[in-house]
């Protein structure tokens, strides 16, 4: 009996600790964000962290190189380097940008609950998503491409793939399309991630992979897989990157002027051909930079 | 859209009874491949040769002991991708097999268990006549101990079997991307504003699927128990 109250008393000292270990953390960072106290972290997110709050969540894709990937602490990448800017833009420091893991099938869940204050994942701005949240943007426009070994040059777009097997990622419509509009008798793989389609890709069972091209440019581009593999550049469709933010936003404004700047500036620039760098990629000049759509 | 609008917009868009079909025929086909060769492991297991038993365990032990994803994430990658072993022609027709060996390669670990667990129930006495009035290892197991450890084992069995049935579901990593997760997956990326009716969806699909199941194999092993 007097053991457990040992241990109740015991657990309950620890859980004060933790706790007060946990206030005195948040208040730490409250007054590092330009010391508004009066500021309490929820209504820094009621207002969405207007002009220095204590950190931004931004939803990115942590598993694309060239566009959101992490390494290690470090996240790189074209979405990383636009959302980094945009951030700054809206008054928050790198180091006050706290990256969420978003994959495809969680974004709009992701914004709906308020777990991040936007997303930047190569995120197509399409009318069904547009329903459920709002779109700032888009800061890119891709189309669907091919990856192929540096050596094939029998396949310069979608309609070369007839009899040739192809490679796209599990609940993607890209191959579908292909199969449907271009090329009747290509032959499917569909693997969990891009990086097990260059896999196959550059051990010869299929002969293509494909994609929007700006993430097939960044597939291309990561050291390991450096000189091995070239992007056809014959993009066919439209897929406008928006940035998905929570429905009934107010930061919308703010964050195309961001946009607006970023590309002005040149610095949206400087941000592709950063994250190609070596893969001879251009994005499509007709379409690039973007136009804003508008709130 | 109200709800019933939007069921209708989900199962006139996505293929969601074909893909339930194509988990089924996965099931079935793998049933078939874990059952023979989880036959065969268990007598391997329960053989007089001490070979024959310690292949039997590494087996087990390998298999059991490792993700079913990897298994067939190794199929894909491996098999095909390393060693450009092919089993058919057509990419559909390819995967499929490769989705329902990986399935049965690693169920048939548990179908052994299960056996086993049922030749437990055989009294020693029985194997002990049997092998009395000359039966080699391999009739004495046919005609007196595993009719009997069938009966015994039909509850492990259907839960191995149940097991399998939502199992099924990882050939979305070995490219069969017809069946229902990667359906599911489909549709949540292009109509996340449906996200929780899709989830119902497939959730009551597979609970349609399970229960019968689970219900044949509770009677069944009811009716086949051997009175002792």
């Amino acid at each position: 009996m007097r053991n457990t109250r040992v241990t109740i008393a015991a657990v309950a000292a620890a859980a004060a600790l933790t706790l007060a270990a946990c206030s005195s953390d948040s208040s730490d960072t409250d007054t590092d964000a330009g010391g508004d106290a009066d500021t309490t972290s929820e209504e820094s997110e009621d207002t969405g962290g207007e002009g220095g709050g204590d950190t931004i969540r931004i939803g990115i894709k942590f598993d694309q190189p060239g566009l959101g990937y992490q390494e290690g602490s470090e996240y790189t990448g074209f979405d990383v380097d636009v959302a980094t800017y945009v951030a700054e833009s809206l008054g928050y420091t790198p180091d006050q940008i706290e990256w969420v893991s978003a994959p495809s099938a969680q974004r709009e869940n992701l914004l709906q609950t308020g777990q991040v204050d936007m997303i930047f994942a190569t995120y197509s701005i399409t009318d069904d998503r547009d329903e459920v949240v709002d779109f700032a943007g888009p800061y890119y426009v891709a189309g669907q491409d091919l990856l192929v070994r540096a050596d094939d040059d029998s396949i310069t777009g979608p309609e070369d793939l007839n009899g040739k097997n192809l490679c796209s990622v599990t609940g993607s419509t890209s191959a579908e399309r292909i199969k449907e509009d271009y090329a009747e008798d290509v032959q499917l793989v569909e693997q969990a991630g891009y990086a097990d389609c260059v896999t196959v890709l550059e051990s010869g069972q299929v002969d293509a992979v494909t994609t929007d091209d700006i993430i097939l440019a960044g597939l291309a581009a990561t050291p390991a897989n450096q000189g091995k593999f070239k992007v056809v550049g014959n993009p066919f469709s439209e897929e406008n990157y928006g940035i998905g933010i929570p429905e009934g936003s107010d930061q919308c404004e703010a964050i195309n002027e961001a946009v607006t700047a970023m590309i002005d500036s040149g610095d949206w620039e400087s941000f592709v051909s950063a994250n190609t760098e070596g893969t001879g990629y251009t994005p499509n000049a007709d379409l690039n930079p973007p136009t804003l759509r508008g709130c | 859209m109200n709800l019933f609008e939007q069921i209708g917009y989900l199962f006139s868009n996505y293929d969601v009874v074909g893909s339930f079909w194509v988990n089924i025929q996965l099931t079935f086909w793998a049933a078939i491949g874990a059952m023979i060769l989880g036959t065969v492991l268990a007598l391997m297991r329960v053989s007089p040769a001490p070979s024959l038993q310690w292949a039997g365990l590494t087996y087990v032990t390998l298999v059991r002991n490792t993700p079913l994803t990897i298994i067939i994430t190794m199929g894909v990658l491996g098999v095909w991708g390393q060693l450009q072993i092919t089993f058919a022609d057509n990419f559909d027709l390819n995967f499929f097999i490769f989705a329902c060996i990986g399935l049965a390669v690693y169920h048939a670990a548990f179908v052994c268990e299960a056996l086993r667990s049922g030749v437990n129930t055989v009294p020693l006495g029985q194997a002990e006549a049997a092998r009395a009035i000359g039966l080699p290892f391999l009739t004495a197991a046919r005609l007196v101990i595993f009719p009997q450890a069938f009966r015994g084992a039909v509850a492990p069995l259907g839960n191995t079997l149940i097991a399998l049935i939502k199992n099924s579901t990882v050939a979305a990593v070995g490219s069969v991307a017809t069946e229902t997760s990667s359906v599911m997956r489909t549709m949540i990326e292009f109509n996340g504003n449906m996200v929780v009716l899709i989830f119902m969806i497939f959730a009551v699909g597979y609970v349609i699927l399970v229960v019968p199941v689970g219900v044949v194999t509770t009677t069944l092993s009811r009716k086949l128990a051997v009175a002792r």
